[in-house]
This record gives C-alpha cells, sequence and structure tokens, in this order.
C-alpha cells in the first residue's frame, strides 16, 4: 500500500497531465499545435539549462550541442528500427514504444556527452566555461559534419514525424517537476550552495566537483530529449539545426526570465517563442533583438524578470522551501 | 574515543605553508583533544588562517602531517576533511547569501544525504523521510544558536552578529569533531563579545566538540580558552595555559607596537620595565 | 634541399604566418583580461569590425583600382596599406572605447557573470548588426550584409620560392609589421607612464587608485589598445586570405583566447609565445595529419593546458583569498 502511494506521488503529473494533454489534442488547430510544440521544446531547453546556469551558477554556452547528440542519437534510433514491429502491439503503439526508446537513448547519449564535457571542463571559473562550452558545441558540430554516416552537412531527413503535442507536454511536465522537485531537494540545495560561494560549498561538506558534473550531466540529457523531440517534429535534421545561435537563444530565455527561476525560464522561453512566431517577417532583426536584449536586461534589470523567485510568490523576497 | 579520551581529535605535526618562496606557517604542532577549547592568536599575517586553511583542506600543507582522529588528511579535498569531521567558519563571512537561514544549514546537513538524485525525482519514501529529519536537525541548530525566529530569512539581511552565529550554527551542522572558528567575535561590541564566548563554550559542553578559535581580542580570548598558542610570522612562539602565555616575553614583543598594547589589553607585566 | 625538410620548413612559414595573427587578437585578450579580470567576449568581433573598416576605407582610398586604373607605384601603394592599416586602427580603437563605456563601466564590481552576459550581447550585436541589409543614404554600404566580402589587394603579391619552400611578401610584410607591434606593444607597457599604471590596475585596482592613477582611464585605454592590435591583425590577415564576412572574427577569436590561456591569460609575452605555439601546432598537425582536424586542435590545446598547467606557460598561480 505505501509502495503504491509512493509510486502514485512518483508519476502523479503526468497522470493528471496525460488527460489534459489529450484534450488538448484534441481542440487545437493545425496552426496552434505548431506554436505549441515550438514552445514545449524552448521550455524543456530552458529549463533543463536553468539547472546549470541558474541553480548552480555555471555558465554553459554549448546546449544546442548537447541538443544535437540527443537528436542524431534518437534519429539513427527510428531509423535504424523503422521496419521492426513488436508483435504484441498495434501499429501506432508499436511506434510509440520505438519513438519513447529512442528518446530514451537520445537523453542518455546526451548525458554522456555532457559527463565527457563536463569533467575537464568544470575545473574552471565560470567565465572560461563560457568559452570552453562554446568551444565544445561547435566540435559536436564539425564532428557531425565531417560524418558521412550522421548525412554529413545535409543531415537526415525522412525521420517518421512521432513527435506531437502530448509526447512534448508530457516531456515539459516531467522536465519542470524533475527541477522543481531537484530545487527542493538536499541534492538541489547543494548546487544552489556552489552557486552561492564555492568555498564555503566545499567547507560544508558538498563535493563541489561532482555536483557540478551531475548538473551538467542531467542538464545535457534533457537538451537530448528536445533535440529528439525536434528531430521528429520536423522530420530532418542538419548540423545547422544546432549551431551557436541556437545555444544563445535558450541563454537569453534564461536570464530573460531569471537565472535561477523555473517559471521564469518557462515564461521567458513561451513568451519569445510565441514573439517570434508573430514577428516572423522581422526575422533578420531576430539575433540583433536578443543581442540588445541581453545587453539592456543586464544594464537596466540583471537579475531578469524573475531573479531568482518564482512567478506566485512576487511578494516575498524569495521562497523558503520546505520539505513538500 | 572513550578509552582513549585523551587521544587527540586534531593532530598537526611540522606543519609548513609555502606561496613560492613565502614561508606562511612553519612547523605547525597542535595536538587537540575532544572538548577542548584552544587559542590561537598572533598579529596580523602571523599565519592563523594559513593554519585553518591547512587544516581544512583549503591548501595543502607543502610540508608535515595532518590528522584527524588518528587518519591523515593531507592533500584531502575540502569536503572530505569536512565529512571527516573537521568544519570551520571564516573570517570574512562566507554565508549563501541569497538562500534563508534554514537553507544555510540544512546545505551543511547534506553529507550525510544517502537518497541521491532519483530519490529526489520520484520523491521516494526515503527520500522524504531524509528531507524531514535534515529540516528537523537544522532547525535544531538554528535554536541551539537563537536564530529559530529567524529561519525564512534570507542571509543577507541578517544583522551582522547573526550572520556571524548563522555560520557557526551551518559548521555545527555538519556534525563536527573538531570546530574551527575564524574571528567569530570580529566587528561586535564588547558586551556582544562576551555572548559570544559564552555561547561557544556551551557549545563545546553540550556537544563535546573540541573548539579551536582564532580571535584578535587576547584578552577575551583568555577568558574562554584552556590552552594558548601564539603564532608570529608563521613561526609557534608561545604554547601553554593563559596565564602563562600573557607573561612570556616573546608574546610581548610581538604584539609591542601593535594596537593591542595601546588598548592595554597586554599590559606589560610589572617587573619587566 | 631533402623534400621532407622542405615540407617542415614551409609548415613552419605557414604557421608563423597564422600564428602572429593569433598572437596579435591574444593580446587583446590578455591585457584586458590583466586590468578588468574579464573576458572580453566580443574580442574576435572587434577583429571582424577591423577588417570591414579596413575594407570600407581602401574602398574610398582607392576607388580607381575598382574603375580598372593601372595600378599606383610600389611606393604610393605602401602609403594606401599603411593609411588603410592605420586608419582600421583607429575605428577599432574607438569601437573598444565605446564597448568599454557603455557596456562594461556600468557593470563594473557587479558579478562576474552579468559581464560576461553583457559581453556576449555586444558580440552578438557586431555579428549580426553587420549581417542586416545596408541602410540606405550612407556614402558605404553599411551593413555589409551576411554574404562575403573580398579584401582589395592593397599590395601586389610576389611569390617567391627558397629552395623549394614557398614564400610572399605578404608573410614576411606580415611578420615583421607584427613583430614592430609586439615591441611597439612592449615599450608602451614597460617604459611608459601609461604602461606602468596599467601594470598597477592589474596588480590590483583598489590600490591603483589610491594612488591616484586614473583607473577609468587607464582601463579604457587598454581597451583601446588591445582592440588597435586586433584591427592590425585582422588587416595581415585579410591581405592574404581576403574573404571577409560578419562571422569570421568567431574562430579566429575563440582561438586566440586560447592561445592567450595557453601562454597565461594576463601575460603579455605569454600571449606571443601562446599565438605563435598554437599557429605552429595547428599547421602541423594539419599537415602531417588530416586537415579538417584542424579547427579541433586549439581546443584539445585548451583542454590539455587546463587540464596540466591551468596557469598558461607564462602564468602566475592565483591563490585564491578565503
Amino acid at each position: 500500500m505505501r509502495r503504491l502511494r509512493s509510486l502514485a506521488l512518483a508519476v502523479l503529473p503526468l497522470a493528471v497531465a496525460l488527460p489534459l494533454l489529450l484534450g488538448l489534442r484534441a481542440v487545437a488547430g493545425p496552426y496552434l499545435t505548431i506554436v505549441l510544440l515550438d514552445v514545449g521544446v524552448n521550455v524543456i531547453l530552458a529549463v533543463s539549462l536553468q539547472v546549470v546556469n541558474g541553480f548552480t551558477g555555471q555558465f554553459s554556452l554549448g546546449h544546442a550541442g548537447f541538443m544535437s547528440v540527443g537528436a542524431y542519437t534518437a534519429a539513427k534510433v527510428t531509423l535504424g528500427l523503422a521496419d521492426v514491429q513488436l508483435a504484441f502491439l498495434p501499429t501506432a503503439a508499436s511506434d510509440a514504444v520505438v519513438f519513447a526508446g529512442a528518446l530514451a537513448a537520445g537523453m542518455a547519449a546526451a548525458a554522456l556527452a555532457g559527463l565527457l564535457v563536463g569533467l575537464p571542463s568544470l575545473r574552471l571559473r565560470g567565465d572560461y566555461l563560457a568559452i570552453v562550452t562554446l568551444g565544445f558545441g561547435e566540435i559536436i558540430r564539425s564532428v557531425i559534419e565531417n560524418s558521412p554516416w550522421l548525412g554529413g552537412a545535409l543531415g537526415l531527413t525522412s525521420l517518421p514525424l512521432e513527435t506531437g503535442v502530448v509526447g512534448v507536454g508530457l516531456a515539459v511536465v516531467a522536465t519542470v517537476v524533475m527541477a522543481w522537485r531537484l530545487l527542493r531537494s538536499t541534492q538541489g540545495r547543494a548546487l544552489l550552495a556552489i552557486r552561492e560561494d564555492e568555498v564555503a560549498a566545499e567547507a560544508m561538506g558538498v563535493d563541489t566537483t561532482g555536483y557540478k558534473v551531475r548538473a551538467f550531466v542531467i542538464s545535457a540529457a534533457f537538451a537530448g530529449l528536445a533535440g529528439g523531440l525536434v528531430a521528429h517534429l520536423i522530420g530532418s535534421i542538419s548540423p545547422g539545426n544546432f549551431g551557436f545561435v541556437r545555444s544563445m537563444e535558450i541563454v537569453v530565455m534564461v536570464v530573460l526570465g531569471g537565472l535561477g527561476s523555473i517559471s521564469g525560464a518557462v515564461v521567458a522561453a513561451a513568451g519569445l517563442t510565441v514573439a517570434l512566431e508573430l514577428l516572423r517577417e522581422f526575422q533578420a532583426y531576430r539575433m540583433v533583438a536578443y543581442a540588445l536584449l541581453l545587453i539592456v536586461v543586464m544594464l537596466a534589470r540583471p537579475q531578469g524578470l524573475l531573479g531568482t523567485r518564482e512567478l506566485w510568490e512576487p511578494w516575498r523576497r524569495r521562497r523558503t522551501g520546505g520539505a513538500a | 574515543m572513550t578509552a582513549g579520551a585523551a587521544a587527540p581529535v586534531l593532530e598537526l605535526r611540522g606543519v609548513g605553508v609555502r606561496f613560492g618562496g613565502l614561508r606562511a606557517l612553519a612547523d605547525f604542532d597542535l595536538a587537540l583533544r575532544p572538548g577542548e577549547l584552544v587559542g590561537l592568536i598572533g598579529p596580523n599575517g602571523a599565519g592563523k588562517t594559513t593554519a585553518f586553511n591547512a587544516i581544512t583542506g583549503v591548501y595543502a600543507p607543502t610540508e608535515g602531517e595532518v590528522r584527524v582522529a588518528g587518519a591523515r588528511v593531507n592533500g584531502l579535498r575540502p569536503h572530505r576533511i569536512c565529512a571527516r569531521g573537521v568544519a570551520r567558519t571564516f573570517q570574512n563571512i562566507r554565508l549563501f547569501r541569497e538562500l534563508s537561514a534554514l537553507d544555510n544549514v540544512r546545505i551543511a546537513c547534506h553529507a550525510g544525504a544517502r537518497s541521491g538524485f532519483f530519490g529526489a525525482w520520484l520523491r521516494t519514501p526515503h527520500h522524504r523521510a531524509e528531507e524531514a529529519r535534515i529540516h528537523d536537525r537544522a532547525v535544531s541548530y538554528l535554536e541551539v544558536l537563537g536564530l529559530a525566529g529567524r529561519r525564512d530569512e534570507l542571509a543577507r539581511q541578517l544583522p551582522y552578529g547573526e550572520q556571524r552565529r548563522l555560520e557557526i550554527a551551518r559548521a555545527l551542522a555538519t556534525g563536527p569533531r573538531v570546530l574551527c572558528l575564524d574571528e567569530p567575535a570580529a566587528g561586535m561590541n564588547g558586551a556582544e563579545k562576551v555572548a559570544l564566548m559564552e555561547l561557544i563554550r556551551g557549545i563545546r559542553d553540550r556537544f563535546g566538540t573540541a573548539v579551536l578559535v582564532i580571535e584578535h581580542d587576547m584578552r577575551l580570548v583568555m577568558g574562554v580558552s584552556e590552552r594558548l598558542l601564539v603564532l608570529d610570522h608563521g613561526v609557534t612562539i608561545a604554547e601553554g595555559p593563559p596565564a602563562a602565555v600573557r607573561r612570556d616575553p616573546r608574546v610581548i614583543e610581538a604584539y609591542l607596537g601593535d594596537a593591542y598594547l595601546e588598548e592595554r589589553h597586554l599590559a606589560p607585566p610589572p617587573g619587566d620595565r | 634541399m631533402p623534400a621532407r625538410l622542405v615540407e617542415l620548413l614551409q609548415h613552419l612559414v605557414n604557421g608563423l604566418s597564422v600564428g602572429t595573427i593569433y598572437a596579435l587578437i591574444a593580446l587583446g585578450y590578455t591585457m584586458v583580461y590583466g586590468v578588468l579580470k574579464l573576458i572580453n567576449f566580443a574580442h574576435g568581433d572587434v577583429y571582424m569590425v577591423g577588417a570591414f573598416s579596413g575594407y570600407y576605407l581602401a574602398g574610398r582610398l582607392v576607388p580607381e583600382r575598382a574603375a580598372g586604373a593601372p595600378p599606383p607605384g610600389l611606393a604610393g601603394a605602401t602609403l594606401q596599406a599603411a593609411l588603410v592599416t592605420l586608419g582600421a586602427m583607429a575605428v577599432c580603437a574607438l569601437l573598444g572605447l565605446a564597448i568599454e563605456r557603455f557596456a562594461y563601466r556600468p557593470l563594473r564590481g557587479r558579478a562576474r557573470l552579468t559581464s560576461l552576459i553583457t559581453a556576449i550581447g555586444v558580440s552578438l550585436l557586431l555579428e549580426y548588426g553587420f549581417q542586416l541589409q545596408p541602410i540606405r543614404g550612407l556614402p558605404v554600404a553599411f551593413p555589409p550584409g551576411p554574404t562575403p566580402r573580398f579584401f582589395p589587394e592593397l599590395l601586389p603579391r610576389a611569390d617567391w620560392s627558397l629552395g623549394g619552400v614557398s614564400l610572399s611578401n605578404y608573410d614576411v610584410i606580415g611578420l615583421a609589421v607584427a613583430v614592430a607591434l609586439m615591441i611597439g606593444l612592449q615599450l608602451v607597457v614597460y617604459r611608459t607612464r601609461f604602461g606602468t599604471a596599467m601594470r598597477a590596475v592589474s596588480f590590483d585596482p583598489k590600490v591603483a587608485a589610491l594612488m591616484g592613477i586614473p583607473v577609468d582611464r587607464i582601463i579604457a585605454g587598454t581597451f583601446a589598445l588591445g582592440s588597435a592590435l586586433a584591427a592590425a591583425a585582422a588587416i595581415l590577415n585579410a591581405v592574404p586570405r581576403p574573404q571577409i564576412h560578419p562571422l569570421f572574427g568567431l574562430l579566429p577569436g575563440l582561438k586566440a583566447f586560447v592561445a592567450a590561456v595557453l601562454g597565461g591569460i594576463g601575460s603579455v609575452p605569454g600571449a606571443m609565445v601562446g599565438g605563435l605555439a598554437l599557429g605552429l601546432a595547428e599547421e602541423l598537425v594539419a599537415g602531417y595529419t588530416a586537415s579538417s582536424f584542424k579547427d579541433a586542435i586549439a581546443f584539445t590545446v585548451l583542454i590539455l593546458v587546463l587540464l596540466f598547467r591551468p596557469d598558461g606557460l607564462f602564468g602566475r598561480a592565483r591563490v585564491e583569498k578565503v
């Protein structure tokens, strides 16, 4: 009985979200669906980057690189298993299972990439780390471009279009719940301690290097999840989708929402995505606008929209947290 | 630790720290027994904080040996040394400024946590029980330091004296055998300092922790500690009970010209003139 | 000469030629880091602006070349090249001053992360602002837009062969100008009041301010100096490798940063040696293995340095005060 209750608690958010998402899928028209999917993917990216940049106080500029690792791994899995039909399931369900497996593989590969990048570079202070992650993002991109097996510069095409409102919605809920529960746990507080004062954190028994690497791995894994979803949303991927510009977009969302605020990242990701959708004819000015946004936010309100607070507690200085 | 109650919890033998050509600490010996309260004094730049950094792993000692409860800890990372039972405060307060007082102390309770990230994500019963335990422990340490009413305030918003106390609460929460306090009374007025020293003695009595205190105010540290160690230019120049140390001519010389003499905290004993 | 020796010498020549460019850019990183403890993320883009400034200046100064008129004599061409270079250096010095004044100075004393994010913003602004379509009504087509431009041939190219090693006058001039600039910088840093003040600020800005050194002016001057060197590097690079576009500062910027770290960030001689070493390493590895690895070498070097000698070849160990 207790076991059952704890299982229910673990998956409660997903169980609540599922019928809502099924309803949303039924009522959303094709245009709204596309916007929603874009918003969802960006929310996953922004919240997962928040784990490194907001909670742990490190500064990664290579998020799109991890995204690409997840995207290519998931794409390779679905392409490789395109003809596999699980005997005991109807076709659609069988495809969904394969897709879920592909996403999991993408997350695992991205997590591994996060570990490989994290181990050497997390000995570095913030500004060095930023440049190293930027370099790694570019290396991942150039490796893919030079790998015929991964389609080179042209990329991979004709991937099954498996990504839908329900899949993205569940992934968003999983990401937000992951970040939220992390923030309110002793493990999450260890990350915050590193952000606040690394020397003091270390002196209080926090294995700072170990936790930084873990934050990196977690963040990379969820970037990989977003990558897998994107690949099966458009049906094709190429290295150009995951360049420096993509990484910067995610950084802008996190900085604008407030480093450390989950709801801030969600609001900024959703707001920027919708704004870009509405201002399509001004695409050429997008990056210039991002650049100005970064500078103006830092000069006028360096804590971002919400700082480290959450949306529903604007009057309080900061949540104090309780064992929820 | 029962039969051999006299066995030191912290032992330094011939410890030296060099920065390039600069010798910040030389041939430093110290044995701290359980429940002992020892003062480490000396003029500015004498090497007191360097000694703390060598003990807690911020710097690896270039010579000698540091043992905690008999085990050698030279070169271990600070969090490992903390896990062995050495906790510290900082001369220039280093709290987690943007976190609440409670969170500051809860982070220090972290070392014993076993549930891991997946426990946190799945909210397992084990994890929740552990969170509750950490919460209760943290609250109890806040109470000991008289900060129970401040638990939800951000560390940076606390008045200065309370920040100092919060640092002690945080250090205690790691469950140390040895508590190293780096000028815990700095910046306080006379009455506050006396109250703090009483509090430190109370903590020692209650938890049985050995305490090593760096203090500038000699008179104060003499009143509270059983034994004193005096450093000057990285070298130990005197050691023993306060009454003997205060009459030691080398100690008086080390402090000559320093503000302390003018404040007459250390008037030379009659007959030395 | 044996063929293998010729090949080696050829790689050395090419490596030195690229290495001097890295070294000149790296100097800007290292000087700004010295006085501000800030990695000027936009430095690679200042380099890009330097190339475009030269491009526009050459377009104004050498219009008859575009019209197909006979080329000026060697003396005239040299004068034009020098004017273009100095002009680009002046433009970038002003740009450096502006960046420091409006993006970095208001944030001094705040969290490092704040300055870093602003620096990234400035970098993106230059990269993407330059990719916009030209504004109507300006005397030159500015911004240049996203398509690559070709830097005009300021000096006629002359190729020589020394025992099989091919060498052009560009290589020789590039090396000579770079060495002259580095010697000049060394003199500025160690023989002038400004240089003394710069080293004082680098050592401890608070104490320097107490000693009456105008810290703000010194920092601004350091930005101007570093940016001017980046512009010189850009011209020296654009003459032999003429394709320029708004994003082409990104990679040299990153590599020069690696060079600065390799030499020990904050160290002026370190940046020079680091730049040359990186240029040679790239050329040799690419020459003897596969050239597709070329861009990955810089980052491999960075990881190795950070793992084994995080303070670089000439850096002093930093001890954080606790």
